[in-house]
């Protein structure tokens, strides 16, 4: 044995080492492969041999050959054997070849996981660091699933060199195994403030990327973020984190409200251009999120777009491509501050930086107007010219297209112009871009009608000089304009100055060396040109011309019945067969016109996009059934009709003239029936011209204006576009001077359907009226279903997208099934290695062991914080428990067995990490921080987790049954979490008819519905002190009238920040057929309250409702009013006026309402300590004074519940039926109740610094009980 | 995330190759044939960005390279990584490669693309950014190196007798 190893190291001075193979390569330059070849076969050996380091040797050799390209996967086997060695270096050698060429399909990788687990638990820290390396480049799910374990165990490694990487392999891991999210993910939270910079940054980095894909389950963690914002001076976290922000502000508009400060505080602050461009990125994204309005808004746009500019006009490329890039963001949303800095970015176009000309390009797009489009293509057309490089060109032209295309041509005011464009662009050589630039102009001819004449006379010139365009045909995309020019002619040939002479261009021989496609498209159009000729000749006596026209087909015609193509075969010789008829008839002086020209009659208009999808498929019919026998698979392959228009086939050129005997002919054309009907996608190949129009937008309603026309419509020969720039300024000045005369004259024809999109335009976009009529015709839809047809882009989602497993509610409490596995039996025997180690298996088996009994006493030690909390009835908790735990309690009272029952639930509900300190800590940032807390700006979220709470309560109360379905509960994603609603409802709905909490469910039920329709739920994870109440508006005297088309529910809320706001929340519901729009919201201030309106706006005015509402749907707006005093109650008259649109009328309709606000709407739940709560009832300076509740029947528990939920109060301590509550006015005044019950008799005594509201709410309180 | 992080001279040859995105070996030699195409054809005072070929990435991945004497460093990155952040990282690494050959030049890499992996493997691990402080990852670097010095030091010296 000995003897063996020393032979073995000798045999190794002799072997190759890396640096040796690597010479060798580079010495054999010319015969590389053969000499890598003889290499591996020497590798080969040395993996035989039993010496560990020759074959570590061997694997770092093939290592390198697999970045050459060669696939070493035969030696996965020896790859493992070398990652089980006790030493390092070859350890490291072995996980470093595994993670280059080791992926979820290689076999050998399940014999790894044993001694994975061994490395991971090795005391060297290196080896666990080179295994968890390795590992996070060939995880699988069955790794991933068996180590999760013992990777988290690492995370709380006391080296920060292993805690960080096992934090960063975690993300790997839920990719893997997504089951291991939730039970990681208190832990993960936890390395967010960890002592180590490192570690910290890798689990900021790990939560954005699980939360960038998922980001509605992580905005619970925005005030955590928000902290470590403020403190970390960690460029690197702080990119990550902002970016983060980005991703989350979307979905919480009022987290973007908070970050706006901190973020421009940064902007001004920071030197690092990365920090510098995220904190703008991202507030773009919270600006682009936030609805208009906000004080500040135009300041911040301005602040990014001057920063932007700072970095567009700096030297370095980057800085300049990243500025362009964010500028493109805020055009979507913001158009006019971009549109100001048009110089800058047509000076970036000629950039020599491709990638920067290419970013102004996508700017340019958005700061098209009416009145600059001529001048932007025209620059652009420059471009064109001077562009080498045929990409960037292609660029160019499509740009070009889209630009003028946009919204339905938009921006477009002359068509001439604009056709002109297009035929100028076919100059181009050698661009891949013909059909774009084809469909363009067939869909422009078809659906502006006005345009045709101009247009088949545009094209009708292309035909004759169709020779400049095919010059090169080969390489050559352009001729695709072809195919449409030869359409339009023959299409509306009616509008054709000298059809001979376009019938005569488009059968010249050398049409038989264009692409069939385009072949076919002569051919048939041919035909209708000669109809048209025949019909124009109708009443001449004289028949030569008709005669000759016969004649130039019958002569021209069999060209094209010798093609190769198929399709221009059929269609050649069936015409040409009919012309042969119409001649021996016209020579027998029939009159055939009529009957010709009816082959081509009716119009062609154009079908929607997605019309054809959303056909309902005939009863009976499965399109997924075989018609007859599936064909073999050589025969479908070779001879699949090609698909009309799409790329074309320069082959077929070459073989235009082989001459093919008929028999030939017509065995191809049996052999080809046949095919179509054994294969069951020609119908899906041969969609004929429509798929044309799918580059269209899709198109609203326009109502056709009539103009004069002051461009003369016959230009002759190729107009030049510029011509028409000239031409359309003077008419633009001719109608502005016209438009001066008849000021008054206001035009009634505001184009409806555009009306809105426009506003962005500079100064007298209206003003601009396009020089044709504009007649775009409608693309048809089928009627029937038409309204399903439009929303239906949620196939989006690639269903394969690992990061979906991912979308997993965290804050959902965790189920004892949710562990992750424990190494078990199976996984141990499924990992039997030949390199198994009886040590690892010691370790292994005993780890696990040592922690589930942890765990366990960890469990015990909440489960009685618990109990405590529960005794106590702390209610400085996360909202989300805080409900859950009312949950518990109130179903407690009901079934007469608290305890028990309700301690399952809520102690599940703990999540293992949020230990109560933190969260009160969490709670105190949030209640007193100095900055905008996030608290009082989420009002709604507020609401909706009230509702649910209620929603819950009533659930509850009816049975014990939450119990049952906690488990799917606990698995559940979103979709059986609505389900679970759902059956609550059911639930609540029974009861209601039972039971007497008639008005109270009312409420949170419509709420709770409301905040559904919102989507709004998801949030309710927010830590949130506060509850609200949403009631109906103007309830009693209007209830009729909102019955009929609108329905208002709100919230008042304080609003802690600005002393004496508050926000109210008005739900807009619309409950009529018809879509509400324009609606406007007015609310007459008194001494005491005022609305909030913008700036330079009278006291008087109405604030317009920022959206419109189709029917069914409901929206929330928001509402500031300032309050001087709070001590007494507020009504305020309001009302809201909108129109109601139907299909025929608009109506102008009024809505009058009264505003209440009670005392207890300017008050903030706070939390608040026992031992503080007694030293605020010791002071001196509190007024007391009591109420009795003569009668109430209910539970304690539903009676705190209740007060709390109205009145904005929240539990101390309770004893018994003894319970001491608090809370605080949005201007600090301290409001305390002693809340004691006995029989159906409920005292409350109450302090307060201000007895004028203590009186107030005390009444309200009263009132509160006396409905019920 | 990093999905690649290539390094290749100015004709195109290969020094390292790391793909944290599983690829055939015929379809990683495409990429980096193709992405030397894209980022050899710039000029050298141009941005540091492009839009990723048609084989690696599509329209959220960025190509995010620098041009150092007869190198190019190559970063395939997604939307979630911060341009200019991926820069400095870069300028990290060829710092922490210049320190660890000391004046690394192409012919380090060459015949020691094994350290250039295991130097990378403490700053990104599996696509995500592990460590961006240079002197951290020298300290590892080394450590590790110390490590396998004391293990293979018979070896080593065998070898040096030839």
């Amino acid at each position: 044995m000995a003897l063996k190893i020393v032979k073995g190291s000798i045999d190794r001075m002799f072997d190759k080492n890396l640096q040796d193979l690597v010479r060798g390569i580079r010495n054999h330059k010319d015969d590389e492969a053969k000499y890598i070849s003889t290499c591996i076969d020497e590798i080969k050996q040395e993996l035989k041999q039993d010496n560990i380091a020759v074959k570590a040797n061997a694997v770092c050799k093939l290592t390198y050959l697999q970045m050459l390209g060669y696939d070493v996967s035969w030696a996965a086997f020896n790859i493992v054997e070398v990652m089980s060695s006790s030493k390092f270096t070859y350890k490291r050698i072995g996980y470093l070849a595994a993670s280059q060429c080791f992926h979820e399909s290689t076999d050998v990788i399940m014999l790894t996981t044993n001694q994975i687990r061994k490395d991971l638990s090795s005391p060297n820290q290196y080896d666990t660091g080179v295994a968890l390396t390795g590992l996070s480049c060939f995880v699988t799910p069955d790794l991933a699933r068996d180590l999760a374990n013992d990777i988290m165990t690492l995370m709380s490694h006391t080296k920060p060199y292993i805690r960080k990487k096992a934090v960063l392999i975690m993300y790997k891991v839920f990719l893997k195994y997504p089951e291991s999210l939730r039970p990681a993910f208190p832990r993960l939270k936890e390395k967010l403030e960890d002592p180590d910079p490192g570690v910290q940054s890798a689990a900021v980095n790990v939560i954005c990327e699980l939360a960038r894909r998922n980001p509605k389950n992580y905005l619970s963690l925005a005030p955590l973020f928000f902290k470590l914002m403020t403190s970390s001076t960690n460029n690197w976290v702080l990119i990550k984190i902002i970016k983060l922000f980005g991703a989350l502000t979307p979905l919480e508009p009022r987290l973007g409200k908070k970050l706006i400060e901190p973020l421009t505080n940064l902007i001004h602050s920071t030197s690092a251009m990365s920090l510098l461009y995220e904190c703008v990125n991202t507030v773009i994204a919270v600006l682009i999120s936030l609805s208009s309005g906000m004080p500040n808004h135009s300041a911040s746009i301005q602040l990014c777009v001057q920063k932007l500019r700072i970095l567009i006009e700096d030297s370095d490329q980057n800085l300049k491509y990243l500025g362009l890039l964010a500028m493109s963001k805020i055009l979507k949303t913001h158009p006019k501050s971009v549109q100001s800095h048009k110089d800058l970015i047509l000076q970036c176009l000629d950039d020599k930086d491709e990638s920067i000309r290419l970013r102004a390009l996508d700017l340019l797009y958005g700061m098209v107007s009416k009145k600059n489009l001529m001048e932007i293509v025209k620059k652009l057309m420059l471009h064109v010219d001077k562009a080498e490089g045929t990409t960037y060109r292609d660029e160019l032209l499509t740009k070009i297209i889209d630009i003028c295309s946009q919204s339905n041509y938009q921006y477009i005011t002359n068509f001439e112009w604009y056709i002109s464009i297009l035929v100028e662009l076919t100059r181009l050589e050698g661009t891949r871009h013909g059909h774009l630039i084809a469909s363009q102009m067939l869909d422009v001819a078809i659906r502006v009608k006005a345009i045709r004449v101009f247009a088949v006379a545009q094209m009708a010139t292309l035909l004759d000089n169709a020779h400049l365009l095919t010059g090169n045909m080969q390489r050559n995309g352009i001729c695709e304009v072809l195919y449409a020019a030869a359409w339009i002619c023959g299409e509306f040939s009616e509008h054709l100055e000298n059809p001979m002479q376009t019938l005569e261009a488009m059968l010249r021989p050398k049409v038989a060396t264009l692409p069939g496609h385009i072949q076919a498209v002569y051919v048939q159009n041919a035909a209708k040109l000669f109809a048209t000729v025949l019909k124009s000749q109708e009443g001449n006596t004289d028949g030569t011309v008709t005669q000759d026209t016969s004649q130039l087909m019958i002569e021209r015609l069999p060209v094209f019945v010798q093609s190769a193509n198929l399709e221009v075969q059929e269609r050649a010789s069936c015409i040409l067969q009919l012309v042969k008829y119409i001649q021996k008839l016209q020579q027998k002086d029939v009159e055939v016109a009529e009957e010709v020209s009816a082959l081509f009659a009716g119009e062609l208009n154009p079908v929607a996009p997605k019309a054809q999808k959303k056909v309902p498929v005939p009863e009976g019919l499965d399109l997924d059934t075989w018609i007859n026998e599936p064909p073999s698979e050589s025969e479908s392959e070779d001879e699949q009709p090609k698909a009309i228009f799409t790329k074309e086939e320069p082959k077929h050129s070459r073989a235009r003239h082989t001459e093919v005997d008929e028999k030939e002919l017509a065995r191809r054309r049996e052999a080809r029936k046949q095919e179509q009907a054994n294969n069951p996608f020609y119908i899906k190949s041969s969609p004929s011209s429509q798929k044309v129009y799918q580059e269209t937008p899709g198109v609203d309603h326009i109502p056709v204006i009539q103009i004069d026309l002051t461009v003369p419509l016959k230009v002759p020969g190729l107009p030049m576009s510029d011509q028409y720039v000239k031409l359309e300024e003077e008419r633009r000045q001719k109608e502005r001077a016209e438009k001066k005369k008849k000021d008054k004259k206001k035009r009634k024809e505001k184009r409806s359907g555009r009306g809105k999109k426009h506003d962005s335009g500079p100064e007298s976009e209206e003003d601009i009226t396009p020089a044709h009529m504009v007649d775009i015709v409608t693309e048809e839809m089928p009627e029937t279903t038409y309204f399903n047809a439009l929303p239906s882009d949620d196939d989006e989602k690639d269903p394969n997208d690992p990061h979906k497993a991912l979308d997993i509610d965290l804050d959902k409490p965790l189920a004892d099934s949710e562990k992750i596995p424990v190494r078990s039996h199976r996984a141990a025997e499924a990992a039997k290695s030949p390199v198994e180690d009886r040590d690892a298996d010691g370790i292994a088996t005993q780890l696990p062991k040592k922690k589930h009994g942890k765990e366990k006493r960890e469990e015990k030690k909440k489960k009685d914080k618990d109990r405590e909390r529960k005794k106590s009835k702390d209610e400085k908790k996360k909202k989300k428990h805080k409900s859950e735990e009312k949950d518990g309690d109130l179903l407690g009272a009901e079934v007469d067995e608290p305890v028990v029952q309700s301690e399952e639930p809520s102690q599940a509900s703990e999540p293992p990490t949020s230990n109560s300190a933190e969260v009160s800590d969490l709670d105190f940032w949030l209640s007193n921080a100095p900055v905008p807390s996030n608290i009082q700006e989420v009002p709604k979220v507020a609401a909706a987790e009230a509702a649910s709470a209620a929603e819950v309560i009533s659930g509850g109360a009816q049975d014990s049954e939450p119990d049952e379905p906690k488990d799917a509960e606990m698995e559940a994603t979103k979709p059986s979490k609505h389900k679970k609603k759902k059956q609550k409802k059911e639930k609540e709905d029974k009861e209601k008819k039972k039971k007497k909490h008639h008005h109270y469910h009312h409420h949170s039920d419509g709420v709770g519905e409301e905040s559904v329709q919102n989507g709004t739920v998801e949030e309710e994870e927010e830590p949130l002190p506060s509850m609200s109440n949403y009631c109906l508006l103007a309830e009693n005297s209007y209830i009729k009238m909102m019955m009929e088309d609108a329905d208002q529910v709100y919230d008042i809320q304080g609003n802690l920040q600005d002393g004496s706001q508050v926000v109210v929340s008005v739900i807009f519901e619309n409950k009529c057929d018809s879509f509400l729009k324009s609606m406007e919201f007015n609310v007459l201030d008194s001494l005491n309250s005022k609305l909030q309106r913008p700036e330079g706006s009278g006291p008087h005015d109405s604030l317009a409702v920022p959206f419109q509402l189709p029917p069914g749907v409901s929206n929330e707006a928001r509402y500031v009013f300032t309050v001087q005093s709070i001590v007494m109650p507020q009504k305020l008259k309001g009302t809201l006026t909108f129109i109601v649109k139907t299909e025929e009328s608009s109506t102008h309709e009024k809505l009058d309402f009264k505003l209440h606000f009670t005392c207890t709407s300017y008050l903030i739940t706070t939390p608040c300590y026992s031992d503080a709560f007694a030293k605020l009832l010791e002071s001196a300076d509190l007024k007391s004074s009591s109420v009795r509740l003569e009668g109430v029947n209910m539970p304690f528990h539903h009676l705190l519940a209740r007060i709390c939920f109205h009145h904005h109060f929240s539990v101390v301590e309770r004893i018994d039926s003894c319970a001491s509550m608090y809370s605080r006015s949005i201007q600090g005044h301290h409001v305390c109740l002693l809340v004691k019950t006995s029989g159906q008799t409920v005292s409350i005594d109450a302090k307060c610094d201000e007895p004028m509201l203590l009186g107030n709410v005390l009444d309200e309180i009263k009132q509160t009980f006396s409905q019920c | 995330m990093i999905k690649a992080i290539l390094i290749f001279n100015n004709h195109g040859k290969p020094r390292l190759s790391k793909f944290y995105e599983h690829y055939t070996e015929d379809t990683e030699q495409q990429i980096i044939r193709e992405t030397f195409h894209l980022v050899s054809k710039r000029d050298e005072n141009v941005c540091n960005f492009l839009e990723g070929g048609m084989l690696i990435g599509g329209s959220d991945y960025k190509l995010i390279y620098r041009h150092y004497a007869t190198l190019y460093f190559v970063f395939c990155v997604d939307s979630s990584e911060s341009e200019l952040g991926i820069l400095d990282l870069i300028q990290v690494f060829v710092e922490t490669l210049d320190k660890c050959f000391e004046n690394v030049c192409e012919l380090d890499l060459i015949f020691h693309v094994d350290k250039v992996h295991n130097i990378l493997a403490e700053m990104v691990m599996g696509g995500m950014v592990l460590e961006t402080n240079m002197n951290e990852i020298i300290t590892q670097v080394d450590a590790q190196n110390k490590m396998e010095k004391s293990e293979t030091f018979i070896f080593q010296s065998t070898r040096q007798d030839r």
